[in-house]
């Protein structure tokens, strides 16, 4: 299992686009992804799920994935906050 | 009556899009697996025409098609199908159970507090009407082929709707719920289409080919209008389009009177993403970018990294054009927890600005560090707020030569091009402006501020606005002063402040001298066009006269005068 906080640094938060690539990523990994804010856990591969933690800018989110492919998710998830989802 | 949130004036037909009937068919007649094989249908299907809507969207609308991308998702979600599916079980029919799933959602985003997700609520409304449109075996709303010319009335309007949309056939949308940032009002405001929301009940009200016309500006909306209405609105309309068409032509030109002289006109943004909206319209080159989102709205300091890359798009946006940043300007005025800053009772006068940067330093380093790092992706002026004296001016560049020795050693590039300049709002600094000069590379003369410091005019108190006046013969004295003792030095004047873009204070302000405005990303072309119809040399002339005279009002009244 690997856990780690990331800092949102988009201007609009996770809105649509940023949380349908957070999606995809972690709809394509075998390993259960979940990501925690506010000691509160969200299915990230549910773009509902996603949406309704209204993450804004400056939060920070915790990013849990537990699987067999978990390094090479957490490598995807890593790159998309690193690139602010391309914005 | 509704909010205009695209400006334009729309005339014609109304086509009025229904929504699906309140009343969905509950209990289910079908046995459980008959009800999953009627949702997985419709699941594949709408996922189906979503794609293909995404597809074409790509092609017209660019960025706008990632937002199908998450209804596409919404389609394959697990917690919403683990939902819908439960509630099969429990004998619902496959309509009533996606509706139940995708109200539980959307009021979910619909209640939290952030404008941007509440507005995201009607798009997974959107994929929820698709669905049941399909299982109710209802046509979808299709506005790919429309046989002429209409206002389009609806509830809201939906990301597949304005995708697919028959750009060429809308004159405007209309509808019932949304607010400046709901999907339409982006949507129109990018395709330049009049549009009004939160007409509330618009749809139950107007009926299909109902004659109607709106003001996408003051969201004024008059339906079957008199052949006078209709009149009035029609000259208005024939106006507008004029104007657009024409000043559209001088978005690639230059800056110049007809003598000859150039200046530059630039915009004022709030985030690098306004640079798009300031090349629109035709900017050359950001004359003031306020920092403060970076700061506002959170409980950390941005780091240096995000300041840097904020600072570095707005620089490439605009390259080869200058961008004049303008460093953290906030006082107690402004809620920000982390910089500790007092409620004061004068906070104009107070603690902010380039006095708390002077103070906390490693604050403005940081920020300065930003700025020098993202100066090698295109043309970058930094510009100190607040300045009243010789010594912020020495201490704030003596923090920056700190920062760019600590940028050599780490072997960090830096352009050797940054300017550096101050803004004159406080008239203490206007009045030695030339000693000043000495120092900078460019004044940018802040009005707003000036004004208030020079009348004593709080300019948020309403009961004394009338006396905030930009004509007033002291504030022009000490600007042309400012222009006046800039130049003796070799450097340019520019002004960023509300009086830069007024058209009645242009040609003194141009025939002062001054070189750079820079205003509203709006009002460029605008400015750009008077200045083009203007003689400097004659202008130049009308100085001195209009400085002689006595009172605002008058100075008002003789420069619209001189301006029609």
């Amino acid at each position: 299992m690997i856990e780690k906080e990331y800092m949102l640094t988009n201007p609009q938060g996770l809105h649509a686009r940023p949380a349908s690539l957070l999606v995809q990523a972690a709809t394509q990994s075998k390993s259960a992804v979940t990501l925690i804010k506010n000691g509160n856990e969200y299915n990230a591969k549910s773009i509902l799920g996603i949406l309704s933690v209204g993450a804004q800018k400056g939060d920070s989110l915790i990013i849990r994935i537990d699987g067999p492919d978990e390094v090479e998710t957490e490598n995807k998830i890593q790159a998309l906050f690193a690139g602010n989802f391309g914005e | 009556m509704g909010i205009g949130v695209s400006p334009g004036i729309a005339i014609g037909k109304a086509l009025v899009l229904k929504e699906i009937p309140s009343n969905l068919p509950k209990q289910s007649y079908h046995n459980n697996e008959e009800e999953n094989q009627r949702l997985d249908k419709c699941l594949s299907t709408v996922r189906h025409q979503l794609e293909n809507i995404r597809v074409e969207a790509e092609a017209k609308l660019g960025d706008m098609a990632q937002i199908l991308d998450a209804q596409i998702l919404v389609t394959q979600d697990e917690e919403l199908l683990t939902f819908v599916r439960g509630k099969l079980k429990e004998g619902l029919t496959a309509e009533a159970a996606v509706y139940d799933g995708v109200e539980f959602y959307a009021n979910l985003l619909a209640n939290m507090d952030n404008d941007y997700m509440r507005e995201r609520a009607a798009d997974i409304r959107d994929v929820g009407q698709r669905m049941i449109r399909h299982l109710l075996g209802l046509e979808q709303s299709n506005l790919t082929h429309l046989t002429e010319s209409c206002i389009i009335v609806a509830h809201d309007l939906t990301p597949s709707d304005t995708a697919t949309m028959d750009q060429e056939r809308v004159l405007g949308f209309v509808t019932d719920i949304g607010g400046r940032t709901s999907h339409t009002a982006i949507m129109a405001r990018t395709l330049e289409i009049p549009a009004i929301v939160g007409t509330v009940d618009g749809t139950s009200i107007i009926k299909t080919g109902d004659m109607m016309v709106f003001d996408g500006e003051s969201g004024e909306l008059i339906l079957n209008p008199s052949e006078e209405t209709l009149k009035v609105y029609s000259a208005k309309q024939k106006q507008d389009r004029e104007n657009k068409a024409r000043l559209q032509t001088l978005k690639e030109q230059p800056s110049m009177t007809l003598d000859g002289r150039k200046v530059i006109v630039a915009a004022n943004i709030g985030t690098p993403k306004d640079c798009e909206g300031a090349l629109k319209h035709g900017a050359e080159g950001v004359g003031l970018f306020r920092t403060e989102f970076l700061y506002l709205n959170r409980d950390t300091l941005p780091s240096e990294e995000e300041q840097f890359q904020a600072y570095k798009a707005a620089l490439e946006a605009m390259a080869p054009n200058s961008v004049i940043i303008r460093t953290l300007d906030v006082g107690g005025d402004k809620e920000i927890p982390y910089l500790g800053l007092a409620k004061e009772s004068n906070p104009f006068l107070g603690y902010r600005a380039i006095r708390v940067c002077l103070r906390q330093t490693e604050i403005f380093k940081t920020q300065l560090r930003a700025l020098l790092r993202a100066s090698v992706y295109g043309k970058l002026g930094i510009m100190y707020p607040m300045i009243s004296g010789l010594a912020e001016v020495r201490q704030a560049n003596a923090i920056l030569a700190v920062a760019k020795a600590e940028l050599a050693a780490e072997g960090i590039a830096v352009s050797p091009d940054v300017e550096v300049g101050i803004m004159i709002e406080i008239p203490s600094a206007a009045v030695i402006s030339d000693i000043l000069a000495k120092e900078v590379d460019f004044f940018s003369i802040g009005t707003n501020d000036l004004i208030q410091y020079t009348t004593a005019v709080d300019r948020l108190n309403e009961n004394i606005a009338s006396l905030y006046s930009p004509y007033h013969p002291g504030v022009l004295r000490l600007v042309q002063k400012v222009i006046e003792n800039g130049h003796k030095s070799g450097i340019w004047v520019g002004m960023c402040g509300e009086a830069a873009g007024d058209t009645a204070l242009i040609p003194l302000l141009l025939g002062m001298g001054l070189d750079e405005f820079s205003m509203s990303a709006i009002s460029v072309l605008k400015a750009r066009e008077l200045i083009g119809q203007l003689n400097y040399a004659e202008t130049q002339a009308w100085v001195p006269e209009i400085l002689a005279m006595g009172t605002a009002e008058e100075i008002k009244e003789a420069l619209l005068l001189k301006s029609t």
